[in-house]
């Protein structure tokens, strides 16, 4: 009786013992985890917060001799990224207007037709897709826009590179965000009468719709630093480019650009700075929107 | 099956030899013909997979929604052949109300009230509107509880008020026949002895058919009861008689509760 008490007792400290290094160790773990997410918005924000301004937004980027002389005078470096800016705008845009409308309806496509072999080869190769590298991607739009239809590095077809990347992420999200409705819901609207398409475009989308937007905003974060794709299709440009069949630039190109050139190094950190916010941004909206429909 | 059961005058609804098969040849309704008459309430019991539910689908051609379901038989609806409607005249005379509320997520009460309008997109002017989404919901007397909120989401309300919802979704298209598969399965008492006194109420204006597992219920609001036992429709008479005297031993042994 007296010894087994003892036994309990000791087990008892080496159990709170264990009970606390692991407690330690998940916590270290944990904190390896989110230090890189903090230690690089830590240094952007220091190396890159005095080159924002209104001018860093509307203005396009000095050469290197405007940078030289003001990095001599020991100033900022004069001008902005706006080529930057309003050429990743505009290719976002223009990926999301092609990836958008096919990836819903592939999603459609596989709700509607779960066990289909057409479906499921779409499916599987929607997943391969998602694993294959970006560069090789900037590759067929090159081999696809760059030389046959744009003939020459072009914004579009960088879109249609960037497009490639978002599909699968649309594809699944749709799909899945579709099979979370209830099959109750569809069958209401079929009970009144409401034919197929309509059932589709007016019940299970808007059911969905938070769901989709997710998936698409998760999508365009995916693509909004992509920097390999582009550097074989839109190239970049110096100036403001608004023509789908030129070259235009892109923030992460732009990155690319001044890290080449070591009197322009200082943009580096605000570019960079500016283009974690946007991605840091979708990411919450996606995630808020997607919280609050839970 | 009494020869009066099938032959009815100008009966709301007439089955006849209705088979449904979900597998070719494995037939889950077999055989059914069944005059229903108007302005009444007519249940349809029987044990788990007998085949009610399939059977009440059968009407509004719900089954049309899924690939290789096989209906054979005919359903004449007001004196129509219902394969001979289009769809969306056959569900606005037979509408239908589930298990589950389901009142749509993203629409008002207001809104949902009125689906059948406005995702088939049938215009009303706004005071036709109004008139269908009161009368609907004062038909199924929600709309003192909800007259100040008709513009919140129908799925803010209880259970059983989500479910009279429903059944005013299903009023709003002012149909000939209701049918309701067990909708009361999911509520508590109170919900559902509300929507029991609503259902006698209904039957001055509309011709329903329910399906129900609660053997009381039939008891209580039905007039006429159906038993049906592993896809065939084994009795059908007034309710009063079946459950005083029912003819066939399987009916007798189902009310009693020997199975099922
Ligand atoms: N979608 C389906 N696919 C294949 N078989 C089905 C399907 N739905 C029902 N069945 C089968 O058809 C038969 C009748 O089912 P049904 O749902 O009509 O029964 P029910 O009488 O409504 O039962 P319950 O009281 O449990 O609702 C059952 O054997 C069932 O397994
Ligand atoms: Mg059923």
């Amino acid at each position: 009786m007296n010894s087994a008490a003892k036994i309990t007792a000791a087990n008892l400290s080496r159990r709170t013992l264990k009970d606390k290094l692991f407690k330690g160790l998940v916590l270290f773990l944990s904190l390896i985890t989110i230090s890189p997410i903090v230690l690089i918005i830590y240094k952007l924000v220091e190396k890159g917060y005095r080159q924002i301004s209104l001018d860093f937004i509307i203005k396009t980027p000095p050469n290197t001799f405007e940078a030289m002389t003001a990095l001599s005078n020991g100033e900022l470096i004069p001008g902005g990224i706006a080529n930057g800016i309003t050429g990743t705008l505009l290719m976002v845009v223009l990926a999301s207007v092609i990836a958008i409308p096919v990836g819903v309806i592939t999603g459609i496509y596989l709700y509607e037709n779960p066990g289909k072999p057409l479906a499921n080869l779409t499916r599987n190769i929607s997943d391969i897709l998602q694993g294959v590298p970006s560069i090789v991607l900037g590759l067929i739009a090159y081999m696809w826009i760059v030389k046959p239809i744009t003939s020459g590095f072009s914004a579009l077809a960088g879109s249609v590179s960037l497009s490639i990347m978002m599909l699968p992420m649309i594809v699944r999200s749709t799909e899945e965000t579709l099979k979370m409705i209830p099959q109750s819901i569809k069958e209401a609207a079929v009970a009144l009468g409401v034919p197929y398409y309509k059932v589709i475009l007016r019940v299970l989308i808007p059911t969905g719709f938070s769901g989709l937007l997710t998936g698409i905003l998760l999508g365009i974060s995916r693509i909004l630093g992509e920097t390999a794709p582009l550097m074989l299709t839109a190239l970049g440009s110096s100036v403001i480019n608004l023509d789908i069949t030129k070259p235009t630039s892109a923030v992460p190109l732009l990155i690319w650009e001044f890290y080449n050139d070591p009197n322009m190094v200082d943009l580096i950190w605000s570019s960079s700075l500016l283009l974690m916010g946007m991605v840091l941004t979708l990411n919450l909206v996606s995630k808020r929107i997607a919280a609050r429909t839970k | 099956m009494k020869e009066d059961s099938v032959n009815i005058k100008d009966p709301v609804l007439s089955i006849r030899n209705l088979s449904v098969a979900y597998d070719k040849g494995n037939y889950a309704v077999k055989d059914v013909s069944a005059d229903i008459k108007r302005n009444s309430v007519t249940a349809i019991m029987g044990p788990s997979g007998c085949g009610k539910s399939t059977m009440l689908r059968a009407i509004n051609r719900m089954h049309e929604l899924y690939e290789n379901i096989e209906t054979k038989g005919s359903l004449i609806l007001n004196g129509k052949d219902i394969t001979d409607m289009p769809t969306i005249q056959l569900r606005r005379m037979a509408g239908m109300v589930f298990q589950r509320p389901n009142p749509f997520p993203t629409l008002s009460i207001y809104d949902n009230v009125i689906a059948g309008y406005k995702l088939n997109g049938i215009r009303l002017k706004k005071k036709e509107r109004d008139e269908v989404v009161e009368r609907s919901l004062r038909d199924v007397t929600l709309w003192d509880e909800v007259k100040d909120t008709l513009h919140k989401k129908g799925t803010f309300l209880s259970g059983g008020q989500q479910q009279r919802l429903c059944i005013a979704r299903a009023l709003a298209f002012d149909p000939e026949v209701i049918l309701l598969d067990e909708p009361t399965s999911a509520l508590d008492p109170v919900a559902t002895s509300k929507i029991e006194d609503l259902l006698v109420k209904l039957k001055e204006n509309y011709s329903i058919l329910m399906v129900t597992h609660n053997m009381s219920q039939a008891a209580r609001i039905s007039d006429y009861s159906m038993f049906m036992y592993l896809g065939e429709l084994v009795e059908y008479g007034k309710t009063k008689d079946m459950f005083t005297n029912p003819k066939d031993r399987r009916t007798e042994e189902y009310l009693t509760g020997k199975f099922g």
